[in-house]
């Protein structure tokens, strides 16, 4: 019998620890407790016996640590450990009295950051954790047991390698600390929507704290779960006594607190470290007869970033911005791959209040899944809001879903059979909460009645394949009005049927309503409020715009949805009314300049372009300024921020003079940049790419942990005479004189340029590089001698 | 825990000597000192063990070996040493990175400040550990780092291992031996009976004597 058939019938029991155990039983500090499952199998095979005796239905293999990335240069391969593991565990279920001993394949974390954080590729880490479900399966484990994780991403990685190479039911436990958050961040709510969108069979959270502690913890993961709920605690908080790690809670208390925990509705329980089998026994004897409360399904909509949930309750804003669609700007970014453009995107969003990020990078001549990809990594990288992948491509929805860290909206699947037969697969597998536009086969009926049809159809279809209602969002589709005027009031028609008979949320483009008419956001921001008032949840829209926002503010203000007008009063409350626009600026470029400042800089440059030249300008203003400035920076009156600052100054100016004449006639030489293989640090690089760009030089900014063929390959490709190298510490420098030997060898006359926080002249020249840039000017300076 | 973040320490690690900058550089280092304050969940281990300490040699728990003259100087006389780490976690590197791409000038003095905040931090879990010790009268010495001196990088594996860091506090190491995430610090301190707490931190023990962000002696 599968132990997913025991869920829900009786309370169900885990073991507890086994660190101290095994230390008693002669495990030394520092000896890999792994090995054991083939050198001391009879202490093993004990351990767990006396788990069963004292009521667990569940052990978990002796494999905590057992991974490929952990354990090397020992004697026996992976497979053979955890196969040994398991046949412990199972030699000591025969000896259960009266009920089945489930074995559960135990799968600890890597002990590595993954990217981009740390320099663990996600795929890797998929690796090591197949390799252990595929030998958990096979040596015959009842289930797998994914535990003490504090990385979500690394927990979606062990869930994917253990659902695709395995038939095994999967639970998952993470490790909160009291504030209920994991070490990378995310909260409670997030873990349980990315988990719960995973498939898991049940989840919870084990260690770190004791039963005191997780009580509230509990209470708050039974509010949002709609799966069995695993508590396993400490024996309390960990405590050092004579140098060694000692817990509290004794066997009678640990059964006490569990047992309020029970009562809340959790279904599974056991110990983690410092528990024993006394704790065990007295929480079964506790615990065994205690009824299992049903689980309620709770019917929210929820879409996760790696830190928290947003809700889909109240009107959410989906920023529209990241979209090349009529933007030449964005699409010039997209194809000279210029991320940094992109994120600004996004973090300006942010900053106006969008609470998720429409992603939609789709250009004819562009590989849309490679840049997809990218973008949603770098934006991962720094923004924390949940993100909707937007794509029409199939290969490229499932690959950005199968990376992203959360749980994702997805942009879209629609009526037509072909589409819901590749999506909705997609959605099952990875979790998401999917937009489905009402548009088939025959196109985009006019009519309302017909658009809530098709709604109707894709929500029963999504049922098929196992998805929620909750997990879809119907976009009825908003359409302008300049070539059918009343293509409004379908809309709003059918968003309020979608919303009152088939009780899904609503998603709609927004801006689309006022296509080819004048001053469009009249249009756009009064439809949005009309929109909202019809039952409107999720809106996508440009949060840059005032009057959207103005709309979006009011309307929850109005709709009773903003509490005592809080949120209305901080938007707009102690605003002065703008002034007409104050007077021109009457300081000079270079002042501005030479002074950091950003908005002065670009309304100087601005006033002087209707006077002069623009390459005049450049060369005559914003060159000797920057000049200056380095010069100081140089003689040490400047520093580094100031110089920065500088730079920044004089990049905005340089934004207006490309306007002007553009980019491509400023541009200089090509300068590779890149941090090499192996380090992951990449400030100073960013500084002198910063430079070099105020330059004029046209930076590849190949970024950090470059292997050296890349770097190679990129000057190769681009016949790029600069490469400049950044490395930060000793071992790393190692990579770079390795780049610099396969760039000698392969592109002779290609000068590199290295620096970096351990590189001094001497050790520059001991690896053979061509130039030492001892700060952020000096590169600089070396472009200029050299290109 | 408090942290009071001295000002004057982010801007030696922006190169700024004794010079004292402008206010609006000043006004960005609070803002920054602030931002990570009011983000990072920092954490921290350290346990106790057994050492021996020979010429160029160390013996920690009577099974990892050190060789380094400069840290047998530094445990001279040492029976018992306490190993550390500590770390902002990753949301310094995620704000770092962040200005990084928003205003590079303002990423700069957000590195400098989250290394001032992570120095600060462990000298407060230094104060810490040295309360408890001075119950048993006993004594601390000085932080001393992989990276130190001939104290050589390879032993971050070693420390990362004995304190069970990724678990216990999220830090990792990456295969070129970084510390993951990156604001984040490893060290021993030697136990010592001499009637003394040495309060001299890192910087000074270091034998790059030309280094552009190293501590004025008499600051």
């Amino acid at each position: 019998m599968s132990i997913l058939n025991l869920l829900g019938k009786r309370m169900v029991f885990f073991d507890g620890g086994t660190g101290t155990l095994l230390q008693q039983k002669g495990l030394k500090a520092g000896e890999l407790p792994e090995l054991w499952n083939i050198e001391k199998r009879e202490a093993l095979i004990e351990i767990h016996k006396n788990y069963y005796e004292a009521g667990s239905d569940i052990v978990l293999t002796n494999t905590f640590g057992a991974n490929r990335i952990k354990l090397h240069d020992i004697p026996y391969s992976i497979e053979q450990i955890i196969t040994a593991a398991v046949e412990n565990a199972k030699t000591a279920a025969k000896t259960c009295q009266g009920k089945k001993g489930y074995v559960a394949l135990d799968i600890g974390p890597t002990g590595k950051l993954l990217k981009p954080l740390g320099d663990l590729d996600f795929e890797d880490a998929y690796a090591a954790f197949q390799e252990m479900a595929i030998a958990g399966e096979k040596a015959g484990a009842d289930l797998i047991v994914i535990e003490t994780m504090s990385d979500i991403y690394e927990a979606k990685a062990a869930v994917l390698a253990a659902k695709e190479n395995t038939n095994l039911p999967v639970f998952v436990t993470v490790v909160f600390d009291e504030k209920g958050k994991l070490l990378t961040g995310s909260d409670i709510a997030s873990v349980v929507a990315i988990l719960e969108g995973l498939n898991v069979d049940a989840m919870g959270m084990n260690c770190g704290l004791g039963p005191h502690q997780m009580f509230s913890l509990a209470e708050q993961m039974l509010a949002c779960c709609s799966i069995p709920v695993i508590i396993k605690p400490n024996a309390g908080l960990p405590r050092t006594e004579n140098g060694t790690t000692v817990f509290d809670v004794s066997p009678e208390e640990f059964a006490e607190e569990m047992a309020k925990i029970v009562d809340k509705g959790v279904w599974l329980v056991g110990g983690c470290c410092g528990t024993t089998p006394a704790h065990i026994k007295a929480l079964y004897q506790k615990c065994q007869q205690k009824p299992v409360f049903p689980i309620v399904p709770k019917n929210k909509t929820v879409t996760a970033s790696y830190t928290h949930a947003v809700e889909i309750d109240k009107p959410v804003i989906i920023g529209e911005r990241i979209n090349p669609t009529g933007k030449s700007r964005f699409k010039q970014a997209l194809r000279e791959k210029d991320l940094d453009y992109i994120l600004r995107e996004g973090f300006s969003q942010q900053q106006k209040g969008a609470h998720i990020l429409d992603v939609n990078v789709g250009l004819p001549d562009i590989n849309e899944t490679e840049m997809l990809v990218s973008v949603m990594k770098e934006l991962q990288s720094v923004i924390d809001l949940p993100l909707q992948i937007d794509t029409s491509d199939v290969v490229a929805m499932e690959k950005a879903l199968r990376l992203y860290n959360g749980k994702a909206m997805i942009n879209s699947v629609n009526g037509k059979k072909e589409s819901m037969e590749a999506v909705f697969p997609i959605v099952k597998k990875y979790g998401g909460v999917v937009v489905g536009l009402t548009l088939d086969e025959s196109g985009i009926p006019t009519k309302a009645e017909e658009r809530f049809k098709i709604a109707q159809k894709i929500v029963k279809t999504a049922g098929e394949y196992g998805i929620f209602s909750k997990d879809i969002v119907i976009d009825v589709l908003a359409m302008t009005i300049s070539s059918d005027q009343f293509s409004a009031v379908e809309t709003l028609k059918a968003l309020q049927m979608v919303k009152q008979k088939l009780n899904v949320k609503t998603i709609l483009g927004v801006s689309n309503i006022s296509f080819g008419l004048p001053q469009r956001e009249i249009i756009t921001a009064n439809f949005y409020t009309m929109a909202l008032q019809n039952g409107l949840d999720a809106g996508i829209i440009n949060p840059n715009s005032e009057a959207m926002l103005h709309s979006y503010h009011a309307y929850c203000a109005l709709a009773g949805l903003d509490d005592n007008c809080m949120d209305y009063i901080s938007q707009y409350g102690g605003q002065v009314t703008p002034s007409v626009s104050s007077s021109p600026s009457t300081i000079s470029l270079g002042t501005a300049i030479e002074k950091g400042l950003k908005e002065r800089a670009k309304e100087a440059a601005e006033q002087r372009l209707k006077e002069m030249e623009p390459l005049a300008l450049i060369n005559k203003e914003l060159i000797p300024a920057l000049d200056h400035v380095g010069k100081g920076f140089e003689k040490g009156t400047i520093f580094l921020p100031q110089l920065l600052m500088s730079a920044e100054a004089a990049k905005s100016a340089f934004e207006v003079v490309k306007l002007h004449i553009g980019a491509a006639q400023t541009k200089k030489d090509k300068v590779i940049l890149a941090t090499v293989k192996g380090d992951i640090h990449d400030i100073g690089k960013n500084i002198v790419k910063v430079l070099l760009e105020n330059y004029s030089y046209d930076v590849v900014d190949l970024g950090k942990d470059v292997p050296p063929e890349i770097i190679v390959e990129t000057a190769i490709a681009q016949d790029i005479k600069l490469v400049g190298l950044s490395a930060l510490m000793t071992t790393t420098v190692t990579n770079m004189e390795t780049t610099i030997q396969l760039l000698k060898k392969k592109k002779p006359d290609c000068k590199v340029v290295v620096g970096g926080a351990v590189l001094t002249q001497e050790y520059a020249d001991s690896i053979g590089a061509d130039h030492y840039a001892k700060d952020a000017m000096a590169t600089v300076y070396y472009a200029q001698e050299v290109l | 825990m408090k942290l009071d973040v001295s000002l004057k320490e982010v801007f030696r690690y922006l190169g700024y000597h004794n010079h004292v900058p402008d206010q609006t550089i000043q006004k960005i280092a609070i803002d920054c000192v602030t931002e990570l304050l009011d983000n990072c969940v920092m954490k921290e281990i350290n346990k106790r063990y057994s050492c021996i300490v020979e010429n160029k040699k160390i013996i920690i728990d009577n099974r990892v070996i050190i060789e380094s003259k400069n840290l047998s100087k530094n445990l001279a006389d040492c029976k018992e040493v306490i190993l550390f780490a500590a770390t902002l976690g990753t949301q310094a590197d995620r704000l770092i990175k962040k200005y990084s791409f928003l205003e590079i000038s303002k990423a700069v003095v957000m590195q400098a400040a989250a290394a001032a905040v992570i120095e600060e931090y462990c000298d407060q879990c230094q104060k810490k550990i040295e309360t408890e010790l001075e119950k048993e009268n006993l004594f601390l010495r000085p932080r001393f780092s992989p990276g130190y001196g001939d104290f050589d990088l390879k032993y971050q594996k070693d420390m990362i291992a004995l304190l069970d860091c990724p678990r216990k506090i999220g830090l990792t190491l990456t295969d070129s031996l970084l510390l993951a995430p990156s604001k984040s610090v490893t060290a021993i301190m030697g136990i010592t009976t001499t009637n003394r707490h040495c309060h001299i931190k890192g910087c000074e023990v270091c034998t790059k004597i030309n280094c552009n962000f190293r501590r004025e002696e008499s600051a």
